[in-house]
Parts: structure tokens; C-alpha cells; sequence
């Protein structure tokens, strides 16, 4: 028999970075205290309505725009009824028959180093809506407590076509979506605030029969948790059908703790939402020019940026992929390169993944925080490229631009004298105080022993303080030994 | 005073001849006498009407008033106005004080300086045309108390019958402006779908509410309009168009109008009585120089089966917010979170209500769907096509508003279905989102009004305000009033 075949779809909310909510003016703030950014709509008095906030609704073009998906002319906003307690008016506004986003894809780079391989991932939709509130059963005596600072935050949930094969392809399908929200700016990813969670459908099947019944995975807010689960939940499905058992459709969720799923309702008792087109909003159209306005504020996007990278700057695949992980890794380079100059990107790129990287990992600093900026970084490249400093120095100059002992490249190598000699005149009186100094080294070098010839070379660069061109002191040590 | 117009109010105010708190006063020691016996007032708070009315005084003192400000008004229960219990005429609401204002109320009283009488009595949640199905008990009808004075705005029409109130605004879903107005002799207009806004006003079915006013005559309609109309940024499907002076029209002559008369309005179902004051009145346009013209809206007879899907779907969702957990009625008991819920709304809630919550849930039900809820948005279309024919034949609609006068008390109550009808001519309007207005055209043989309907294109409530004054400048029905005590 054939192996099993598995089907992951992931269906992802992401909170919209918007500055007020989707209907409502109140503040989307995280960590506010409870109940303080719940508006009269949000709270749903009797009268209010929703006010669609356009910002969320850019941000829906820009995904839509981002992963070359149809934008709809005409949307529709629907109600879906249930009751809840945190869910104020009894339904959600959500988008149903029809989404403002339409079709799309999503590129991502499944393993690493030899194993690794492209995959596109096709997406069904994405459509807007509102969250819920919070529900806190702690700390109530017996009672429940209803925050609604929550409710009526924006979201976009991207629903992908049942695309993914293993659970380390949904992983990265998850990062590649986590990173391109983020990139476009749209959602800050923020997964610990939840604002960036998926939902994952799980089936398995063989290959060549119909598509097994599936479970869905709700609420995974890590990486990790989205991995264990869907990990477990196939391994049980599996083990359930091996054992002569059917899988029932239902939702469950994951328990990080045991590393477990269990089933949390089945179809049976599925709510009916009774979806219909909400009656306080009026369709949402979007036309030619209000796509056209997004689009000129859309960044470029990180597949063109990765391409550019390799094309116009030299740069490999690998370092091209890992400048364009983040937009703000990819800014910074940038803004290197057009400091130190096109020809250096390559230096700029060992030294942005390199050194800047290390540093900022060790101070647990993000690139944006970074205590040397781009331009000054580019600055310092820019003079290891004309050999003004050595590598070494480099990383010396560095060191003090990042503790702020100095404005820029320039002026710390200018205030600490550390400009590299290239002067032959200089460098060969440096060569022959050396020779003249250590006879038995010059001795050992003559009778073939390689390792004298570095000891030399080592104390004509500790003479010169480190700053003698490397290049120009072994031509000139060379020279000078074989006369 | 007490049955004076809004323009002679007005001048009396100008002119210092009676302040705004006297007018007031005089007012509340109305409501005070005979509310008891009409039960048109479910809130009155004198503080707040009178200092209300101080401030009116002082706008008008300081040379700062408007065509309204410090006249009365009654506010329909169903408005929010802050500080003031707003109960839509249910249990569920009955402790609920509003911490906000309809834009209603903002228009009307902040800015145009009227003071509220008081909120005045409706149907619960505005389901009903009889206004029996209040929480706080029925209405009794000022031309004879042992009848209904229509509803859902059976409060604000008996209130401006009796003359405890000059004028009051109301809301209309399915005819809940223009029905009690006729049943209770009053001039009712319920504009075009998007005029007024909706914001604050409790939402019955979204689609079909629109606000509105019942007053004594067309002029006194149109001044109260022009300042509670207008486009409001807090509701989406409020209409993005110029303020509008809706008495610009109203002393034009009617020759050339043309008055379409739709003959499915004109066929058996409809009281005699009733039936020969439309003709006189279609005798008296004549006279005014309009032209009639038959029409024909085919579709009409499907207005109360569609309507009567449409809105209780709206209304099976509008109302689910009101489940005990943030305000409003908690039954005192449960065991779980969904006895919660069920206790809190089967007591919170009359069975009017909730019959309407079960029909709605039940067309949005998976697999009822389309059968009925799309089936019924199709037949709304077709409805609205028939008006937009019709209204290249003729300028202006003619019928009745209702086809009986004022029923009794109990008569209608019992039988769902009998009830709803006494809608059919009004409704239609409403799926069309089109302007209606009703005026009182005479009196069937019990001496109760009778109620004439003229139905306008899109916008064009200044015509029919218009149509109505020169009707009511050659008529003196709108000025004959119920025997009540003094």
C-alpha cells in the first residue's frame, strides 16, 4: 500500500496594526486595563453601529496586493451569530459569501542546506473582521470576567488551500506569512499578544483516494506549538486508521503541556451561524484608484528584493535570502551599500549578517535598535574597502562607533590615528628596523622554516600598530629577505 | 397654547409672550392629568425638562435661537438621550439609562434647543401596530380610549392627539410613523431610508428603520424634520447629501401635479368608511388643480410575507445583544451560563418579540436560507422596481394609510396575522425605502380619522410635505381634535 499521504491547510488570524478598531474609534492598545478601550459600539449599547475603519481595510489591499491575490471590487460584510459572553453583540462581523481578498500565493523555502526545495503555497482568501473579547475565569470566585478591550480588534484571516504536505511545510508556510505581514507592516506578528495565530486543518489520506476527513487545530500561537500539534494530530490520525478507526470531523485544541489535541466539539453539535449580509454596512467597494494609492505605498516586496539582491548586487542566494528576512534587516543593508557604494555590497553583507549581527544578538538588540547606524556602518565598510583600515582595524573602529566614542568611521580613525600606512617608504624603513633587530628569525626564515617569515611579519605590524598594510609588509619582508 | 402650531409657538417665544420653561410647565401639567388615563408617557423627568427649557431660554435671551428652540417635543422611547432611562418599551430595558445620545436627540435638542417632554410609549423594540405589546402597558387612542392608537409610535401619536405635546418623533419599520398617525387623526412623515440617522435609535430591522415625526400638520412636520435630517459619519448607510430645508416647497400650488393612484390599493380589504374619505380627498386634489393617474404595483400584495422575513431576521440578530451579560434585565436565578441566557431573555422579552426572534432565526437557518431570506431581499427588489415604474407615470402615490380606523383594545391581539395586515398599504414603502407621509382626511361613521397615504419618490419629502399642507390649507381636518378633559 501506498504511505500515507498527508493535507494541511492553515487558516491565520492576523491582528491588523491599526491604530483604532475596525468599527469602533476606541485604541487597539495591547495590555490596557480591562474594559477601558471598549467604546459605546464596542460594547454594543442598544443604537450603536460600526463604522468601517478604512486603515484596516488598506491593509487587506496591501495583503492582497502582496501575494498577487484578486482585491474585490465589492465585498460584503456578514454577521455570524452565536452567543458568547465576551462577543458583545451576539454575532461577529466577519466577511463570508464574499472576501475582499480572492486567490494569491505564498513562495516559501521548506529545510535547509541540501534538503532544502521552494514551494508555492495557494491561498483561498482572506477576508476582514472583528475579534472578540476576553473571557478571564481566574481570580472570580466561581465567576467569569468580560474584558472587551479585545473586542472589535481588526483582523484579516488568510485561509490557504489544503497545499501543505508535513508539518514543516505549514511551519513555514506560517513563517513565510508571519514575516511577509510583517514586512508590509500590516501586523506587527506579535504571536505571545496573539497577534498573529493559526488555525490548522489536518487530514490524511492515500494517495490517489479522496481527501480524508479532517480535524481542525484551533488557536496555535508559536511556531513550536503549531509544529508539536500538527505533528501529534497526525500521528494519531494515522494510528486511529491503522487501528480500523474513523476519524470524525471536529475542532480540537492542542495542549502545549502534554503535547497533545483533543476534541473540543464535533460536526453534531457545529453552531449554525445563520450568516447573513450585515444590514448597518453598506458593501465595501474598492476602485482602481484607491488600489492604485495602496499599491504606490506598498514597500518592495521580499521575493523582488531577494532577486535584486542577487542580480544587481552579487550577492548569493543564501545572503540575499538572509538580508531579506525581516524589511528592517533588508532597509539596513541598503542603507549600507549606499554609503560604502555598489561595489562593496558584498563586504557590506559580511558585515551586516557578521559582525553587526553577532553583536546585536549578544545585546539581544533588534537591527532597528541598533546603536550604529546604517550609515555609519556603510562609513566604516566604505574605508575597509579602500583599504584606508584593515579588517582588523575594522573591527576596531566598529567597536567604538557602537559604544558612541565617535560620530563616524572617519572621525574615530582620524582621532585615533589608526589610517593604515600605504606609504612604500614608510613600511620598507618599518621592514628593515625588523630585519636589522632580529637576526635569528631572519636566520630561520633563510634555512626554510615558513613560521619565521610570520614572526616577522608580526612584529613589522606591531611596530607599525597594527596599521601597515598587510599586503604591502609581506611583498616588501619577502623582497628585502630574498636580496 | 397647548394645540398651537410650531410657527406661533415660535413667535410667542420671539416675542417673550411665554418663556420656554412656562411652555414647559404648561405641558407637564398636561401630561400630569391625563397621562394617567392615556398611558402615552413611559419616562417624565421634570428637573431635566426644565432645565432643558432654561437653557432654551437663555439661547433665546441671548438672540441665539433657532426655528425650534424651546418648543417641546416628545421623544419616542426607542431614542437613547443621555441620563434618560430609554426602555424601547421592554422589560429587557426597563433600568437601562442611556450614557449616550441618538443623533436624534443631538440634532434635536442640543443643537436646534427643543426640550423633551419625556419619552413617550411604544410596541416593544417597535414590534407591533398596536402598541399592546408594550412592557409598560398599552396606550389608549385619545379619540376614544377604548381603542388602539396604532403603533409602534402609539405614544408619540396619542401624546400629540391629546395635546401633550406639540409634536414628537417616532420610528417606522414597517408603517410605525405613518399608521398611528392615522389612526389617531396626525400628520406622520417617515423619510427617505438614509435621511435620518440611526445612530442611538434601537435598531428593530436596519434595513427598513428609518426616524421620523407625527405633529398636527404638514408645516410643523417639515420644521422638525429639516433639523433632525442630515448625514451622520456614525451610521454607515446614512446618506452623504446637503442639509435640506424641507418647508422650501410647501406654500407652492399643486397644478400639474400628477397623483398616481395604484389600483391594489384601491380593491376590496379595505374599510367603506375609510374608502370614500380617500375619494373625497381625491376629489379635493382634483379641485387643487393635481391630475390623477392610475398606476399599478404589482408586486404589492407580497409586501407583508416578505417583510415579515426580512425583519425578523434583522431583528433575531439586533436583539441578541441584549443577553444580561452588560446591561439590561439578568434573570435573578440560573445554574449555568445558557439558563442565563434563556431565563434573561424569556423573561426579559414579551411574546411578541419573541416570536419575531424565532421566525428570524428560523429563515437564517441553514437550509432555509434561500428559500426565504434571499427569496424575500428578491421579491424587495421587485417592489422597489414597481414604485420606480410607477414613478414615471405620476409624481406623487395616493391611498390609504391603513385599511380600518382605529381598532379596539384586545381585538387584534390574539391573531398575529390579522395584525400584520393592518400594515399591508404601509409597508411596501419601507422595502422600497422610499418617503411616506399619512394625513388625517376625514372621520368614518364612529367619528374615529381616517388616514391618507402619499407615497414620494427618493427624496422627495419636500414635495410630499407640500402636497399635504395645500390639502391642509383647504381642509380643516388636521385641526379637529379628541373631546378629552381640558
Amino acid at each position: 500500500m501506498k504511505p500515507w499521504e498527508i493535507v494541511i491547510g492553515l487558516e491565520t488570524h492576523a491582528q491588523l496594526a491599526t491604530v483604532s478598531k475596525i468599527f469602533s474609534g476606541a485604541s487597539t492598545a495591547f495590555g490596557a486595563a480591562p474594559n477601558t478601550q471598549a467604546s459605546p459600539v464596542d460594547l454594543a449599547l442598544p443604537g450603536v453601529l460600526p463604522v468601517l475603519n478604512k486603515g484596516a481595510v488598506e491593509c487587506a489591499i496591501k495583503f492582497g496586493l502582496a501575494v498577487g491575490a484578486t482585491v474585490a471590487e465589492k465585498s460584503v460584510f456578514a454577521r455570524k451569530n452565536y452567543f458568547y459572553p465576551d462577543l458583545p453583540k451576539g454575532y461577529q462581523i466577519s466577511q463570508f459569501e464574499l472576501p475582499v481578498v480572492e486567490g494569491g500565493q505564498i513562495v516559501l523555502s521548506v529545510g535547509q542546506g541540501d534538503k532544502a526545495y521552494e514551494k508555492r503555497v495557494n491561498l483561498t482568501r482572506a477576508h476582514l473582521e472583528e475579534d472578540a473579547g476576553k473571557s478571564l475565569h481566574e481570580d472570580f470566585h466561581g465567576k467569569t470576567g468580560i474584558d472587551l478591550n479585545r473586542a472589535g480588534t481588526p483582523l484579516l484571516e488568510i485561509v490557504s488551500e489544503p497545499d501543505m504536505r508535513s508539518a514543516d511545510e505549514a511551519v513555514a508556510y506560517a513563517r513565510a506569512l508571519h514575516a511577509l505581514v510583517r514586512w508590509i507592516g500590516i501586523c506587527d506578528g506579535n504571536m505571545q499578544e496573539g497577534s498573529f495565530r493559526c488555525d490548522a486543518n489536518v487530514s490524511v489520506h492515500r494517495p490517489g483516494t479522496p481527501f480524508g476527513t479532517r480535524r481542525e487545530i484551533k488557536n496555535l500561537n508559536s511556531f513550536r506549538n503549531l509544529k508539536e500539534a500538527i505533528e501529534y494530530e497526525i500521528r494519531w490520525q494515522i494510528e486511529t486508521l491503522e487501528d480500523g478507526g474513523r476519524i470524525e470531523q471536529a475542532t480540537v485544541l492542542f495542549d502545549p503541556a502534554t503535547g497533545e489535541t483533543r476534541a473540543m466539539r464535533t460536526k453534531e453539535d457545529a453552531h449554525d451561524y445563520r450568516y447573513f449580509p450585515d444590514p448597518d454596512l453598506l458593501p465595501l467597494k474598492i476602485d482602481r484608484t484607491w488600489l492604485d494609492r495602496v499599491c504606490k505605498r506598498l514597500p518592495e516586496l521580499p521575493e523582488a528584493r531577494r532577486q535584486r539582491f542577487v542580480t544587481d548586487l552579487g550577492l548569493s542566494a543564501y545572503d540575499a535570502a538572509t538580508l531579506t528576512a525581516t524589511l528592517e534587516t533588508a532597509d539596513y543593508f541598503e542603507a549600507t551599500v549606499a554609503v560604502a557604494g555598489k561595489a562593496s555590497a558584498k563586504l557590506c553583507a559580511n558585515w551586516v549578517m557578521g559582525d553587526l549581527a553577532a553583536r546585536l544578538n549578544r545585546e539581544n538588540l533588534g537591527i532597528a535598535q541598533s546603536p550604529v547606524a546604517a550609515a555609519q556602518l556603510g562609513g566604516l565598510i566604505a574605508r575597509v574597502a579602500d583599504n584606508t583600515v584593515s579588517n582588523a582595524i575594522g573591527k576596531k573602529v566598529f567597536e567604538a562607533l557602537w559604544t558612541g566614542a565617535g560620530q563616524s568611521a572617519d572621525a574615530i580613525i582620524e582621532a585615533q590615528g589608526l589610517k593604515q600606512i600605504t606609504d612604500t617608504g614608510a613600511i620598507e624603513k618599518l621592514v628593515d628596523d625588523v630585519i636589522a633587530a632580529n637576526p635569528a628569525n631572519v636566520a630561520e626564515y633563510q634555512a626554510g622554516k615558513e613560521k619565521a617569515f610570520n614572526a616577522l611579519v608580526g612584529q613589522v605590524m606591531k611596530a607599525a600598530r597594527g596599521k601597515a598594510n598587510p599586503q604591502q609588509v609581506n611583498a616588501l619582508l619577502k623582497q628585502k629577505l630574498a636580496e | 397654547m397647548i394645540r398651537a402650531s410650531l410657527k406661533t409657538l415660535r413667535a410667542a417665544l420671539a416675542e417673550k409672550k411665554i418663556s420656554s420653561v412656562e411652555l414647559a410647565r404648561l405641558f407637564l401639567d398636561r401630561i400630569a392629568r391625563l397621562n394617567p388615563e392615556l398611558n402615552a408617557f413611559i419616562t417624565v423627568d421634570e428637573d431635566k425638562t426644565l432645565a432643558a427649557a432654561r437653557t432654551a431660554d437663555a439661547r433665546i435671551g441671548a438672540g441665539e435661537a433657532g426655528a425650534l428652540t424651546g418648543i417641546p417635543i416628545a421623544q419616542k422611547d426607542i431614542f437613547c438621550a443621555k441620563g434618560w432611562r430609554t426602555t424601547c418599551g421592554s422589560r429587557m430595558l426597563e433600568n437601562f439609562i442611556a450614557p449616550y445620545d441618538a443623533t436624534v436627540v443631538t440634532k434635536l435638542e442640543q443643537d436646534a434647543g427643543m426640550v423633551s417632554l419625556g419619552k413617550v410609549n411604544m410596541d416593544e423594540f417597535a414590534m407591533g401596530s398596536s402598541n399592546e405589546t408594550s412592557y409598560f402597558g398599552a396606550v389608549n387612542n385619545p379619540w376614544d380610549k377604548t381603542r388602539v392608537p396604532g403603533g409602534s409610535s402609539g405614544g408619540s401619536a396619542a401624546a400629540v392627539a391629546a395635546g401633550l405635546a406639540p409634536v414628537a418623533t417616532g420610528t417606522d419599520t414597517g408603517g410605525s410613523i405613518r399608521q398611528p398617525a392615522a389612526l389617531c387623526g396626525l400628520t406622520g412623515i417617515k423619510p427617505t431610508y438614509g435621511t435620518v440617522s440611526r445612530y442611538g435609535m434601537i435598531a428593530f430591522a436596519s434595513s427598513l428603520d428609518q426616524g421620523g415625526v407625527i405633529g398636527r400638520s404638514a408645516e410643523d412636520c417639515a420644521l422638525v424634520l429639516s433639523a433632525m435630517a442630515g448625514f451622520d459619519e456614525k451610521d454607515s448607510t446614512s446618506l452623504e447629501r446637503p442639509p435640506e430645508n424641507y418647508s422650501r416647497c410647501l406654500d407652492e400650488p399643486l397644478a400639474g401635479l400628477r397623483i398616481g393612484l395604484p389600483q391594489e390599493f384601491f380593491k376590496e380589504g379595505c374599510a367603506a368608511d375609510v374608502m370614500s374619505a380617500i375619494e373625497a380627498a381625491i376629489a379635493e386634489y382634483k379641485n387643487l388643480g393635481a391630475e390623477i393617474v392610475a398606476v399599478s404595483l404589482p408586486n404589492a400584495h407580497l409586501s407583508v410575507p416578505a417583510y415579515y422575513v426580512i425583519a425578523p431576521a434583522e431583528a433575531s440578530s439586533n436583539l441578541s445583544r441584549f443577553d444580561g451579560v452588560r446591561y439590561g434585565y439578568r434573570a435573578p436565578e440560573y445554574a449555568d451560563l445558557t439558563e442565563m441566557y434563556e431565563k434573561s431573555r424569556a423573561q426579559g422579552f414579551g411574546a411578541e418579540v419573541k416570536r419575531r426572534i424565532l421566525i428570524g432565526t428560523y429563515v437564517l437557518s441553514h437550509g432555509y436560507y434561500d428559500a426565504y431570506y434571499l427569496q424575500a431581499q428578491r421579491i424587495r427588489r421587485l417592489i422597489a422596481d414597481d414604485f420606480t415604474a410607477a414613478f414615471q407615470q405620476c409624481d406623487v402615490i395616493l391611498g390609504p394609510t391603513s385599511p380600518t380606523t382605529a381598532f379596539r383594545q384586545g381585538e387584534k391581539a390574539a391573531d398575529p396575522v390579522q395584525m400584520y395586515l393592518s400594515d399591508i398599504y404601509t409597508i411596501a414603502v419601507n422595502l422600497a425605502g422610499l418617503p411616506g407621509l399619512s394625513l388625517s382626511c376625514g372621520f368614518d361613521h364612529q367619528g374615529l380619522p381616517v388616514g391618507l397615504q402619499l407615497i414620494g419618490n427618493y427624496f422627495a419629502e419636500a414635495r410630499l410635505l407640500a402636497t399635504a399642507h395645500a390639502y391642509q390649507q383647504a381642509t380643516d381636518w388636521h385641526l379637529r381634535r379628541p373631546a378629552l378633559a381640558a
